[in-house]
């Protein structure tokens, strides 16, 4: 199995997807003669030509909204934002067409297209482009929102975007990008959207995260669990919508305590959707209120103390020993 | 009957001192008092050397991300020469030298790049607005800057800065549209600089030139040589005077050319010639004008070997300031969120949590709260 980051399995995924099925197109800016301006779409112009590797003016909406054109005709395509922060450039088209074509059409016109775009924070990146608004598209209606945090189930999660009947928005962790590398299977594994992955099992206590929080959920992991005895249990989101209720309700019912980080805002955040299916569907086996360490309710700040505003080890730690100690 | 003909139009493109130097001394006659012409000189030389220490801060950690100004320093200058102080100028990212000029201090520039918000804190009595890096956003700013003059009928205007990709961009049209329409005093400033990122102009627009962008609007539009600070000025002179005037948007397209990367994080050889650089690098706007005030013997060796030194230390001093700054507190990024700090924002300054649980015990001093200590702090 060659071993790959995060980069280079995305590049993958969108080469096999591509070999695979002429409908699939890539778009976006600076992503044919440059490879994208963070490499994901690296060498694919050479390989399938100007015709479905396509260097757009520079204009989100008009990317989405053409996009949605294409992708009503039955072709996949697959639309690159730069950066999340400019998906508020094209939020008319997201909101208003990618995600009710299929309902107001009445499945006459689905939408089988993918948004890619780099999210979150930790690279000292300019104003405007660390965001994590991923609670933005789950509150939306009709889209699919996933988030890969490794290079292996990046690739596979890339793949069954593509190859989805619905409209999904892939938000891609760039602190990752080219964090680390791992083991990537040579043929394409199978991932459900909507499903969330146990990657520790444990019983006293749930963490759940995913995209780049996941490192440091795994980092605060190993301290809990090496040093202060602590049996984690940590689940990767992978899907946040469609959720996986499910596998949340089946772990928070077996440890009775839980955690949730993501990087984006508190209010109305993914853990507050999670924190109300958990009061609905295990609160009898509840012993401690659901606890979140996420991004405060202010703008990423500049990146000078982006550090203070990112959940890391340390805050979680905190806030697993807090909960523990709640009785 | 056959179809006649109900429109033609034709785009002015003005030069006045070219690359070979050459100048046009009809167009160019009483435009720039020659102490003017040197003090824009000497701007331009500090601002290049801003630049290449600014560029080299980035290399060497002790900055961002940073998006080079060279080669573009006459475009922002000859614009900002023009206008008067309590008019607006509205820019993207490239004007240094222009913002300079107005009188923003160099540290401003290096602290936004640095990661540090106080850089966008624009000091009273300069009427400019933070670097703007969603790309396109600020025209509209800069149209409703130019509406509130009118609104409240003062003489001003507003000038905004923005590039060749950027008029791709629906805010733009929006912006043009809105101008043209409600009669605003605006003066659109587009620094075509060859290339969107790795995007070349030519993606962006399929027109001979994006000057005529401004024809579909119904409003005034021209061309001008982008390094030659008279055609910056001429043509700024003559939209700036028509919006005071008469509330009439211009689009002026400026040909010019970044001699570096997009950014630190680019790398241009991917996607351009060498050769196209080096045909620009002899279009230089600071060479081209230091040979001609040679010529009119106002500038000399030593007064440049002044110059450069001059321009050291005043980085120097810049990039001192902008690195002895105390850290920004965290909490002052919660403090300019509202005019009013609410509660629960209030709680996630003051223990700097947002867990719910971590947030109660530490703002009672508690590390570990109990359900009865929860309660308490709710009740
Ligand atoms: C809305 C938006 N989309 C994309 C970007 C990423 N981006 C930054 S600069 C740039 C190219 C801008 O080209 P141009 O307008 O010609 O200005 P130049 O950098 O050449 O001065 C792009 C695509 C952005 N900052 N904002
Ligand atoms: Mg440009």
């Amino acid at each position: 199995m060659p071993q790959m980051n995060m980069a280079e399995s995305l590049n993958l995924a969108l080469d096999e997807c591509m070999n695979a099925d002429e409908r699939v197109c890539i778009m976006g800016e600076d992503i044919a003669v440059n490879g994208g301006v963070f490499r994901i779409t690296k060498g694919l112009l050479e390989k399938y030509g100007e015709d479905r590797v396509i260097d757009t003016p520079l204009a989100e909406n008009a990317i989405i909204g053409t996009a949605v054109g294409m992708a009503i005709t039955g072709l996949k395509p697959v639309a690159e934002i730069q950066f999340s922060g400019f998906t508020m450039q094209a939020f008319d088209q997201i909101e208003q067409n990618m995600a009710r074509y299929r309902n107001r059409s009445r499945g006459r016109y689905p939408v089988p297209m993918v948004l890619r775009t780099p999210y979150g924070g930790g690279i000292r990146a300019v104003e405007h482009h660390s965001e994590s608004r991923e609670a933005y598209w789950a509150h939306t209606p009709g889209l699919k929102v996933v988030i890969p945090s490794g290079p292996r189930n990046a690739r596979s999660l890339l793949n069954a975007a593509i190859n989805d009947p619905d409209p999904v928005i892939f938000y891609e962790p760039k602190a990752v990008y080219r964090a680390y590398r791992e083991d990537v299977p040579d043929e394409p594994e199978a991932i459900e959207i909507g499903k969330a992955q146990v990657v520790r099992t444990g019983s006293d206590i749930t963490l759940i995260a995913y995209g780049a929080m996941m490192r440091p959920t795994l980092e605060a992991t190993e301290d809990l669990v090496d040093l202060h005895n602590v049996d984690v249990e940590v689940i990767d989101l992978l899907s946040i919508s469609p959720m996986d209720t499910q596998t949340l309700v089946d772990s928070v019912s077996k440890t009775g305590r839980c955690v949730i980080v993501h990087e984006g805002p508190r209010n109305c955040g993914i853990a507050a959707e999670i924190i109300a299916r958990l009061n609905e569907k295990a609160f009898e086996h509840l012993e401690a209120p659901v606890n979140r360490v996420t991004g405060y309710d202010i703008h990423f700040p500049h990146f000078q103390v982006e550090q203070h505003y990112l959940p890391d080890p340390d805050t979680i730690i905190q806030a697993v020993k807090q909960t523990l100690a709640y009785e | 009957m056959p179809a006649r003909t109900v429109y033609t139009a034709s785009i002015e493109s003005v030069s006045i001192l070219d690359e070979h130097g050459r100048f046009d001394a009809q167009l160019g006659a009483d435009l720039i008092p020659n102490d003017d012409l040197v003090k824009l000189y000497e701007q331009m030389a500090i601002s290049r050397r801003f630049d290449e220490i600014a560029f080299k801060l980035q290399r060497s950690g002790r900055m961002g991300t940073y998006p080079e100004n060279r080669g573009q320093e006459a475009t922002s200058l000859g614009a900002a020469y023009v206008l008067n102080k309590d008019d607006w100028l509205v820019t993207c990212y490239r004007e240094n030298t222009g913002l300079f000029w107005r009188g923003l201090p160099m540290e401003y520039i290096l602290l936004h790049w640095m990661g540090d918000e106080r850089g966008n804190k624009i000091p009273d009595g300069l009427c400019i607005t933070p670097l703007a890096i969603p790309i396109g956003t600020q025209m509209l700013h800069a149209a409703g800057l130019a509406w509130a003059a009118k609104y409240r009928e003062e003489k001003r205007i507003a000038c905004t800065f923005f590039g060749d990709g950027a008029t791709s961009e629906g805010d733009f049209h929006e912006a043009m549209n809105f101008a043209a329409n409600l009669d605003l005093p605006i003066v659109f400033f587009c620094q075509n600089n060859g290339w969107a990122i790795s995007v070349p102009t030519n993606k962006q627009c399929s027109a001979p030139t994006l000057a005529q962008r401004g024809i579909a609007y119904g409003m005034d539009c021209i061309q001008c040589d982008g390094n030659d600070i008279f055609a910056v000025v001429r043509v700024m002179k003559e939209a700036s005077q028509r919006a005071r005037e008469t509330n009439r948007p211009t689009f002026i397209e400026a040909l010019t050319y970044r001699l570096g990367d997009h950014t630190t994080a680019d790398d241009a050889r991917r996607y351009r010639d060498e050769a196209e650089l080096q045909m620009w690098m002899q279009r230089d706007p600071i060479i081209r004008l230091g040979n001609y005030l040679k010529e009119l013997k106002l500038w000399d060796r030593s007064k440049e070997d002044a110059l450069q030194e001059r321009a050291k230390a005043e980085v120097a001093d810049a990039v001192k300031r902008a690195e002895e700054i105390a850290d920004t507190p965290i909490e002052e990024y919660f403090d300019a969120m509202y005019a009013d700090i609410p509660e629960e924002l209030r709680r996630q300054r003051d223990t700097l949590r947002t867990s719910s649980l971590g947030q109660e015990g530490f703002a009672q001093g508690v590390e570990t709260p109990t359900k009865q200590g929860i309660e308490e702090t709710v009740n």
